[in-house]
């Protein structure tokens, strides 16, 4: 599956497309699909993103997970600072 | 220090209010974010991988009590309750709001700080000695040159839109504790016939392509210093290359032009420069260093050392360097806690640190490349009583230079560069070799990491470095011996096949085994490895 | 062509410009334009006879054209030079500071947020061309400066 992701224009935050706005939490996110660049496009123009692109994920039974690791890390918060994380559950490196 | 008169503050006050016009016009859709970016780079605000990351200049890494205490409140009223001090002498914030930004560089200006030219294709904040003033090893204050080049710099409009970043190093000691000749311009003041003047090295670089800069022109005294580096970007900023933003860092051009035909260049521009008199006259110097005379130091004072207590002594031998005053010391406060993230302090810490400056070190600190602390104008006699203090707040590791003193640059964790962790990987090492008790032993190590090829981290230049990779979407580590980025300079070399987390840890154990089992004398892990070779090293590992 | 924007006290020069290889040729044009990669210090020998020294920005952030500006005006010229293309308004102080004294940009500049960046600073740090009186020269006025 095919995620949309990028940052909050004014506060930075990483966001995750729902399917009608954007979430703090991998969780709410949905499958683009072939969809992605369009709705990158007008959500950029909308100013409601920054850096908007679209990644890989498979679907879990705990929700979308991205496939790379990187896009984990930004779905979880740093893996070193347990307290500000954004869900610990998710995991980082592949099993 | 330096203090900024009513011209230094009015720049830094109308960039106050260029960069919220700035944002305004972002968050109102006015500009692009590819427009934005570069705009907002030259500020220091970068996007990362959580949030925007905000980096605030510490020129020359000298920093007064009240900037100090500033910086724990930017840390605790805009952040969350943390800051970072970098390889740059820097400290960034990691969880900036773009509408933020431009009243945190509101309360900055307040305490004569910025963050202009942190980031971007620009020359960056200057970088020098963390002992400047203070090292008994100088022949002079290296920063009234770093200061007369940062405000040369500071919206320099030729160089606005360099090639690529521009980094710039200032010593005067033949001890070399800021890796100048791995900078874009190195600069080691000497003294000939009684002129203090600079030697110029130009195109040392770390990154992907490790360069130790060559020797570009021996003598340039300072009232011509200002239009030699003048020469010297200008040639750069014509001719460096805009192909390919891995080839664009001065080094390169130096490297394909080779050192002569880059000198003779430069030579050509300098010669065009000096009829323009683009140089300060020699008072402006003057003026500027009258900022760093010495303090009035106080006579008579005890080097008489209470060293009863071993956690105390063993502090002392290890974080204490020899002042060029009698009855003063210089104190590093190590940022490097064992489980901690090296550099990171938290706001409490960060204000304490200012309380500390000013009740035991005549109201300065200092940021050091190794992400550390210095308090410059400790009396000796007040050490027990400063050690208490910090020792209570988590700020007395005595491991300074130690294996577990490790530079770190932010990695995975935060960064959007980053192609593997390097946190959890330095807390790993450092938990290993507290655990064997090793750490003693081995002496002087200097431990360096990156997470990716930009190396941040600095891992080309430790004596063991380690560069974080991505192999097919996992994280690998290459582990590097043999660099040194201090005046016996030199470049790591990397041993063979990576490594997952744990296995670089028991790689760098085996080489550290080694190194115990084979030293001759005092020799450092680093003296060994040279006479050694990479041979026996490379058996140990992969054997 | 855009709109021009002119911080001179003449009009901006009509003729359109020829490229470098064709001034240096067997021209008689008055109007020349640089590329980024080319050297202004071809047009040194000619300067008298030039009206107008297009600088070409293909991209922002492509800087070079900002030494070819300063390198003009340090060689002595005087006439218009102009810089053309991907050319914004944050960008317009600096171009200022190294000679430009007309703008060709791709996209309409706001005049408005212009001259609020340009009156922004009071003071520079460094001597250029445009003859703005350096923060040390101030600090210093009875030195023999350089």
């Amino acid at each position: 599956m095919k995620l949309l992701t990028g940052n909050d224009l004014a506060s930075g935050d990483v966001i995750w497309w729902t399917g009608s706005g954007w979430s703090r939490h991998v969780a709410d996110a949905v499958d683009v699909g072939a969809e992605g660049d369009a709705l990158l496009a007008s959500e950029s123009a909308a100013r409601r993103v920054n850096a908007a692109y679209v990644i890989d994920a498979e679907a879990t039974t705990a929700g979308p997970l991205p496939l790379h690791i990187k896009e984990r890390i930004r779905a979880s918060g740093p893996t070193v600072r347990a307290d500000l994380a954004i869900n610990t559950e998710i995991p980082i490196v592949k099993a | 220090m330096y203090s900024y008169d009513k011209f230094d503050q009015a720049i830094v006050n109308a960039r106050v209010e260029e960069f919220r016009d700035q944002a305004r016009r972002r968050l109102a859709g006015e500009l692009t974010e590819d427009q934005f970016k570069p705009l907002r780079l030259t500020n220091g605000l970068y996007l990362q991988l959580h949030a925007y990351m905000l980096r605030v200049a510490v020129p020359y890494g000298t920093l007064s009590g009240p900037q100090m205490r500033m910086l724990g409140s930017i840390a605790r009223k805009y952040d969350k309750g943390y800051g970072h001090f970098t390889t740059r002498q820097n400290i960034q914030y990691n969880w900036i709001k773009l509408e933020d930004a431009a009243d945190i560089l509101a309360d900055l200006a307040t305490v004569e700080m910025h963050a202009i030219q942190t980031s971007g294709n620009c020359i960056r904040n200057i970088s020098a000695d963390q002992y400047a003033g203070v090292a008994a090893d100088e022949i002079t204050d290296p920063r009234p040159w770093a200061e007369l080049l940062r405000q040369w710099s500071s919206f320099h409009p030729e160089f606005s839109y360099l090639p690529r970043k521009f980094k710039i190093a200032v010593i005067a000691s033949t001890q070399d504790r800021a890796a100048m000749r791995l900078h874009d311009i190195g600069l080691e003041l000497v003294e000939r016939d009684g002129v203090v003047g600079a030697r110029v090295f130009v195109g040392g670089g770390m990154g992907r392509t490790p360069m130790v800069a060559p020797e570009i022109r021996d003598f340039v005294t300072e009232d011509e210093i200002i239009s030699y580096v003048e020469a010297c970007l200008r040639v750069y900023n014509r001719y460096g290359r805009r192909d390919n933003k891995y080839k664009a860092r001065i080094k390169i051009l130096v490297h394909e032009l080779g050192a002569d035909e880059y000198r003779r260049q430069v030579e050509e521009e300098f010669a065009q420069m000096k009829a323009l008199k683009l140089d300060p006259p020699v008072e402006e110097l003057a003026r500027i260093r009258a900022h760093f005379a010495d303090p009035a130091y106080e006579t008579g004072l005890s080097d008489t050392i209470d060293r009863s207590d071993p956690d105390f002594a063993l502090w002392v031998d290890q974080n204490v360097a020899a002042h060029k005053q009698p009855g003063y010391s210089i104190v590093n406060i190590s940022l490097k806690p064992v489980g901690g993230i090296p550099g990171d302090a938290s706001a409490d810490q960060i204000e304490l640190m200012a309380d500390l400056a000013e009740r035991y070190s005549l109201n300065e600190l200092r940021v050091t490349h190794a992400q550390n602390i210095v308090l410059p104008y400790v009396k000796t006699a007040d050490l027990k009583a400063l050690w208490t203090e910090l020792d209570a707040a988590g700020l007395a590791p005595a491991n300074l230079d130690l294996i577990t003193d490790i530079i770190a640059c932010p990695g995975l964790d935060y960064c959007s560069l980053a192609n593997a962790r390097s946190i959890p990987v330095a807390q790993k090492i450092a938990k290993r070799f507290t655990d064997s008790g090793k750490e003693k032993t081995i002496g002087e190590l200097k431990l360096k990491i990156s997470g990716c090829i930009n190396a941040c981290g600095h891992h080309h230049a430790g004596h063991i470095g380690i560069l974080g990779v991505d192999r097919k979407g996992t994280e690998n580590y290459q582990l590097l011996l043999g660099g040194s980025g201090a005046e016996d300079a030199s470049l790591g070399t990397i041993t063979g096949p990576g490594f997952d987390e744990n296995g670089i840890v028991d790689a760098i154990e085996k080489v550290t085994d080694l190194y115990l089992a084979q030293r001759e004398g005092d020799e450092r892990f680093l003296d060994t490895y040279r006479r050694l070779g990479m041979a026996p090293f490379k058996e140990v590992i992969y054997g | 062509m855009g709109e021009i924007v002119n911080f001179r006290e003449d009009a901006p020069a009509s003729e359109v410009p020829v490229s470098l290889e064709a001034f240096l040729g067997a021209s008689n044009a008055t109007a020349v334009r640089i590329e980024p990669g080319e050297d202004a210090r071809a047009l040194l020998p000619q300067l008298d006879r030039i009206a107008l020294i297009e600088v070409s920005f293909p991209a922002f952030g492509d800087g070079r054209g900002y030494s070819s500006a300063r390198i003009l005006r340090e060689a002595g010229y005087t006439g218009e030079l102009r810089a053309s293309g991907d050319v914004l308004v944050d960008q317009v102080p600096a171009m200022r500071r190294v000679g430009f004294d007309t703008l060709a940009p791709n996209a309409p500049i706001d005049r408005a947020v212009m001259d609020r960046m340009l009156t922004l600073y009071d003071d520079v740090y460094q001597k250029t061309v445009d003859g703005r009186v350096p923060v040390w020269a101030k600090r210093h006025p009875e030195a023999a400066h350089g």
